[in-house]
C-alpha cells in the first residue's frame, strides 16, 4: 500500500469524543468480520482518580463500604503516585451493556487499544464463554450491586458500622468457600431480591428455629446409628452458614448471602484469567494490526501501541527479580496466537499433537476454544510443544520427604505431556485452594461445627487457617473444629475457641489415678 | 451498539469512605507513626503529610491457603540449564520450609510493610487528636469583613434576581384553584344539566336551554379571566447578613538565650513552639506570633533572629515578662484577643529575680492570658525559678502549666500532657 492511499483516522495523540466514536466504529467493523459477538458497549471516560476508585472496588462499579476496599485504594494510589505502576488501561465490567473505562489522560492510541481489548475482546468473552453463560447474568448484576450497597448501608444505620464490618470481615474470609461449583444458581435480580428478602428473613428464622427445636430434645432417645448432619459434606461453607447457623439474625443471613452472591459472580473470572486476558490481548493485537493494514492508523500509532503491547505480554523468567509467576496475558496471548498458527501453517509436530484442528479455519477453532473451556482445560487441550519451548517451561517437584527439589520435566519431547498436565493443575482452583467442607454439626450435643480439610498431596494448611477459624466461629457462634485429613486419618485438628491444654495439676491427678 | 459517556464530572471520591474506614481501623499504628515523625522531622516541615507503615501481617485478611510442605509441583518459565532429573539443593533449611520460588506469589503475603501516605490535614488531626485548648475562645464580633449571607426563608417581596420560581408557581397554582373552584363546579353542573335537557326528546324548554348556555359562557369567561400569574403569587429568597464571629489569638514565645542555653536546647524549644503554633492554628482563624528573647534584658525580635542569632550573658527572666505585659497593653486589648504564651528556659535565673517573676505572672499576666505554658529544658535539678513557678501553678492551675523536657523525644508527650482533654 503506498503512502498516498493511506487515510489515517487521526494523526496526533490527542483524543476527542468524535475520534473515539470513529475508532470504535472502525474497530467494530473488523470485529464483526471476525464474528466477535458482544453485548452493547458502554464506554465511560473517567479521570485517573476515578480510575483508582474503580480499581479499588475489585471490579464492582457499585460497591458497599468496607475498610478492605480502602486498603486497596490506599495502596493503589500510593504506587500510582510514586510512578511504580501505570493504571491498568482496562477495567471492564461483566454487565449488559458491558461497561469499559477510558482514562482521560491516555493518548488516542491507548484509547483505541482499550476499545479493542475491552469492548471487543473481554466483552465477547463474557458473552460467549460457557462459564459466564452458566453462572452469571450480565444484565442483572448492576441492579443487584445497588441493592446490596443499599441494604448494607441500612444495616449500618440500624446496627452500627462496627457490627456490620465485623460480619463482612468474617464473610470475606470465607468468600472463596461461598460458591457452588456444580449447581447452577438462580439468576439474581434486584427487584426480585428485594421482594423476596423480607419473606426470606421471616421464613429462614422459622426454619432455623424448627431445626434446633426439633433436634435438641431428641438427645434423650439414643439413636441406633449416629446420623451426621449434614448428611453429605457441604462445599459451600457460606451457604451452609447462611441457612443453618443457629444464632444469626435475619439481616446477618442476608449479608452473608450478599457476599456469597458476589463471590459466585466472580467465580468464573477466577477460573478463566489466562483465557480471558489471552483472548482480549489476541484481539486487540489482531484488530489494531488489521486497522493498520487498512491504512486507518499511522506508523506512530503502531509504534506506541506495540510498545505498550510488548510490555503487557512480557514474561520474566523464574530467576528474574521481576518474576511473580506466569503472566496470564503472556501465556494466554501466546496460546491464542499459536492456535491461529497451527490452523494456518501446521507443522508435522502440530499435526501429530492436534490432529483435530491443525489446518482448519482458525476463526472457528479459536471461537470454539474460547466458548467451551476454562483455564485448566484450555491448557490441557491447547498448550502446544512450541509454546512450551518458547516459554522454556520446566516443572519442579518439591517433596518434603526428599532432601532435594527435583526437576521432573523440561521443554523436550519427554516432558511436554507432563508440563502440560502440571500447568493445567496449577490453574485448577479445586487443587489450588485447600479443599475444605462442612462435615458435621453436633446437633444433639454442643452444636459444634466440624469442617474437614482433605489434603491434596499432603499439603498442609497455612498458618492463617486459625485466623479464618475465628471468623467462622464468629458466624457460627458455637465451637468450630477443623480436621485436616491425610489419607483417611486426621493429621491435625484446629479448634476455635482453642482447647485449653490440660493443666499441670490435671496431669498429676491423671498420673496418680493411673498409679492407683 | 455503543454509547460513549463522559463521566469525568461525576464524583471522584467514591473511595473516600472506604479509605476513612481503613484509617480508622489502623488508628493505633498511625498514631504511633505520627508521634515518631514529630521526633525525627526537621522543624520546617512539621506540618506536611506523613508516610505510615504498618506490618503486612496486621493488615492481611486471612484466607485458607496451602502452607509449605507436602508434595508441591510448580511450573516455571525461563529454564536455562536444567534437564529432567536434576536435583537442586533446598535453600535455607530443612524439609518443609523450602517452598520453591513461586510460592511467594501464591500466598500474596510478603514481608514488606504496608506503606501509605496520609495528607497534612490528616496528619495534624492525628497529631492533635484528643487535645483541646484550655479556657476556650473569647469570641469577639469584629468589623465588616466577617459578615456572611445566610438563607433565611422565603418572603413575598424582593428583587427579581432572587425570585423563587418553584414557590411562585406553587402559589399561583393554588390561587387559581381557589379562585376558580366554585365557578368550575357550577360549570360542570350546568353542562350536565344542558346535556340532559338536550337529550330529552320532548319539545325543549328553549328558555331554560338558553339561560344555561348564557351561564356557561359567563362561567367560562370568568375562569378565563383568572390571571395565570399575579404579583401576589411571587415569592423571593431571603438572604440576611449575619455577623460571623471570628476569633483571633496572639501567641507569645518567650525564650531564654543566655549563655547557658545551647543550640540543642533552643532547637527543642523551637519544636515546642511550632507544635503550639500548629495547634492554635487549628482553633483560630488569625494568629499573631510575638517573639521575645531575653538574657539580662528582653527584646522583641522576628522569627529568624529569635531562633538563630547568638547572644550570651546572664539571665533575668522578669525582663521578658515585663516586656510581654507591655506589649499586651499596647497592642492586644484583652477584650479582642485570646492570649497564649509559651516560655522556654533552662531555669537558670538570677536568684533574687525569681520571686519577682512569680509576682509579675500573678499580677500582670495570668489574669489576661488564656493559657501560659512553661517548659524547662534541662537535664539538671530544678532551680529557684521552678520552685517559684510551682507556687504560681498552685494558685492558677487552670491557666498555668509547667513541664520539664530533657530530650527531643519527650516534646510531643509533654505537649500532649499539657493539652490533654480534661474530663468535664
Amino acid at each position: 500500500m503506498t503512502s498516498d492511499t493511506r487515510k489515517p483516522i487521526s494523526e496526533g495523540s490527542e483524543w476527542t469524543f468524535e475520534l473515539i466514536e470513529e475508532y470504535n466504529r472502525e474497530i467494530g467493523k473488523i470485529a464483526e468480520k471476525y464474528q466477535l459477538d458482544t453485548y452493547p458497549n458502554q464506554i465511560e471516560v473517567i479521570s485517573s482518580e476515578q480510575m483508582m476508585d474503580a480499581y479499588s472496588s475489585v471490579g464492582m462499579p457499585v460497591g458497599y463500604h468496607h475498610w478492605s476496599f480502602g486498603k486497596q485504594f490506599v495502596s493503589t494510589s500510593q504506587s500510582y503516585k510514586r510512578g511504580e505502576m501505570g493504571l491498568a488501561y482496562e477495567i471492564v465490567i461483566n454487565s449488559n451493556p458491558c461497561i469499559a473505562y477510558l482514562m482521560e489522560e491516555n493518548s488516542m492510541t491507548m484509547q483505541a487499544l482499550v476499545i479493542a481489548h475491552a469492548c471487543y475482546g473481554h466483552n465477547s468473552f463474557f458473552k460467549n464463554n460457557y462459564l459466564f453463560k452458566t453462572w452469571t447474568d450480565a444484565s442483572l448484576i448492576i441492579d443487584y450491586l445497588v441493592f446490596a450497597k443499599n441494604y448494607i448501608r441500612q444495616c449500618e444505620e440500624r446496627y452500627g458500622v462496627t457490627e456490620v464490618e465485623e460480619l463482612l470481615d468474617s464473610c470475606h474470609a470465607l468468600m472463596n468457600y461461598g460458591v457452588d461449583r456444580y449447581k447452577r444458581p438462580y439468576p439474581i435480580s434486584a427487584a426480585e431480591e428485594m421482594k423476596r428478602q423480607k419473606e426470606r428473613e421471616a421464613y429462614l428464622q422459622t426454619q432455623v428455629n424448627e431445626l434446633w427445636r426439633a433436634t435438641v430434645p431428641e438427645r434423650a432417645k439414643p439413636q441406633k446409628e449416629k446420623q451426621r448432619f449434614p448428611e453429605e459434606p457441604q462445599e459451600n461453607v457460606l451457604y451452609f452458614i447462611e441457612k443453618k447457623a443457629p444464632l444469626l439474625k435475619p439481616w446477618q443471613r442476608e449479608v452473608v448471602r450478599i457476599v456469597r452472591k458476589i463471590a459466585q459472580y466472580f467465580y468464573p473470572q477466577r477460573q478463566t484469567q489466562v483465557m480471558n486476558e489471552g483472548w482480549a490481548t489476541f484481539w486487540h493485537y489482531t484488530l489494531l494490526n488489521e486497522l493498520y493494514d487498512e491504512g486507518k492508523v499511522t506508523d506512530g500509532f503502531m509504534l506506541e501501541f506495540l510498545q505498550s503491547h510488548t510490555q503487557v505480554i512480557a514474561q520474566p523468567s523464574f530467576d528474574s527479580p521481576y518474576y511473580s509467576g506466569i503472566n496470564p496475558y503472556a501465556l494466554g496471548f501466546a496460546m491464542m496466537q499459536d492456535i491461529r498458527r497451527i490452523c494456518e501453517n501446521p507443522t508435522p509436530e502440530d499435526e501429530k499433537w492436534f490432529p483435530d484442528f491443525a489446518g482448519t479455519d482458525w476463526v472457528k477453532t479459536l471461537h470454539f476454544a474460547m466458548e467451551n473451556f476454562k483455564d485448566e482445560s484450555f491448557v490441557l487441550q491447547f498448550l502446544s510443544p512450541k509454546v512450551i519451548r518458547d516459554f522454556k517451561l520446566f516443572s519442579i517437584l518439591n517433596d518434603d520427604h526428599n532432601t532435594h527439589i527435583e526437576v521432573t520435566a523440561i521443554h523436550d519431547d519427554a516432558g511436554y505431556q507432563l508440563i502440560r498436565e502440571n500447568l493445567a493443575a496449577q490453574y485448577n482452583l479445586s487443587i489450588n485452594e485447600p479443599n475444605i467442607q462442612v462435615y458435621d454439626v453436633d446437633i444433639t450435643g454442643d452444636r459444634s461445627l466440624t469442617l474437614q480439610h482433605i489434603q491434596h498431596q499432603r499439603q498442609p494448611l497455612a498458618d492463617s487457617a486459625s485466623e479464618v477459624l475465628k471468623h467462622i466461629h464468629r458466624l457460627w457462634q458455637f465451637d468450630v473444629h477443623l480436621e485436616s485429613i491425610q489419607e483417611g486419618r486426621v493429621e491435625q485438628t484446629l479448634h476455635c475457641p482453642e482447647k485449653p491444654k490440660p493443666s499441670f495439676d490435671d496431669e498429676i491427678m491423671l498420673a496418680q489415678l493411673g498409679l492407683c | 451498539m455503543t454509547y460513549v459517556i463522559d463521566r469525568r464530572l461525576n464524583g471522584k471520591n467514591k473511595s473516600a469512605v472506604n479509605r476513612q474506614r481503613f484509617l480508622e481501623r489502623y488508628r493505633k499504628h498511625i498514631k504511633g507513626a505520627v508521634s515518631d515523625a514529630i521526633r525525627n522531622r526537621s522543624i520546617t516541615d512539621m506540618d506536611s503529610g506523613e508516610e505510615i507503615s504498618i506490618p503486612r501481617k496486621d493488615v492481611s485478611e486471612p484466607r485458607f491457603h496451602h502452607g509449605a510442605g507436602g508434595r508441591q509441583t510448580i511450573v516455571h518459565p525461563g529454564n536455562k540449564e536444567f534437564v529432567a532429573g536434576d536435583k537442586i539443593k533446598r535453600q535455607g533449611g530443612g524439609s518443609g520450609s523450602g517452598a520453591g520460588e513461586g510460592k511467594a506469589s501464591n500466598t500474596g503475603e510478603g514481608n514488606d510493610d504496608f506503606v501509605f501516605q496520609i495528607s497534612q490535614e490528616e496528619f495534624l488531626n492525628y497529631l492533635f487528636e484528643d487535645l483541646e485548648l484550655p479556657n476556650m475562645l473569647k469570641k469577639k464580633l469584629l468589623g465588616t469583613e466577617s459578615f456572611e449571607y445566610k438563607h433565611a426563608g422565603i418572603v413575598s417581596d424582593g428583587t427579581p434576581s432572587k425570585l423563587h420560581i418553584v414557590r411562585s408557581m406553587r402559589t399561583s397554582l393554588s390561587r387559581r384553584i381557589a379562585l376558580g373552584g366554585s365557578s368550575r363546579r357550577r360549570l360542570k353542573e350546568a353542562k350536565a344539566e344542558l346535556q340532559s335537557l338536550l337529550e330529552q326528546s320532548y319539545p325543549h324548554d328553549q328558555k331554560h336551554i338558553h339561560d344555561l348556555e348564557e351561564e356557561i359562557n359567563c362561567l367560562e369567561a370568568r375562569i378565563r379571566k383568572i390571571p395565570f400569574l399575579d404579583p401576589y403569587d411571587l415569592r423571593y429568597n431571603l438572604h440576611v447578613k449575619q455577623p460571623a464571629p471570628s476569633s483571633q489569638a496572639v501567641m507569645f514565645c518567650l525564650m531564654d538565650v543566655s549563655g547557658s542555653m545551647n543550640q540543642i536546647m533552643k532547637d527543642m524549644a523551637k519544636r515546642f513552639f511550632v507544635l503550639l503554633y500548629l495547634f492554635l492554628q487549628r482553633n483560630y482563624k488569625k494568629i499573631d506570633v510575638v517573639f521575645i528573647r531575653h538574657h539580662t534584658s528582653a527584646k522583641e525580635v522576628d522569627e529568624e533572629e529569635f531562633f538563630y542569632s547568638r547572644e550570651t550573658g546572664g539571665t533575668i527572666v522578669s525582663s521578658a515578662l515585663k516586656l510581654m505585659s507591655e506589649i499586651i497593653e499596647d497592642r492586644y486589648p484583652v477584650t479582642d484577643w485570646n492570649i497564649y504564651a509559651a516560655q522556654a528556659s533552662d531555669g537558670d535565673n538570677w536568684d533574687d529575680d525569681s520571686p519577682l517573676c512569680a509576682d509579675l505572672l500573678k499580677s500582670k499576666i495570668l489574669p489576661y492570658t488564656q493559657y501560659y505554658a512553661y517548659v524547662e529544658i534541662t537535664p539538671r535539678m530544678e532551680q529557684a525559678l521552678w520552685k517559684q513557678f510551682e507556687q504560681v501553678q498552685e494558685e492558677y492551675g487552670d491557666h498555668f502549666a509547667m513541664q520539664k523536657i530533657m530530650s527531643v523525644d519527650q516534646i510531643y508527650h509533654v505537649f500532649r500532657d499539657l493539652f490533654q482533654r480534661r474530663a468535664a
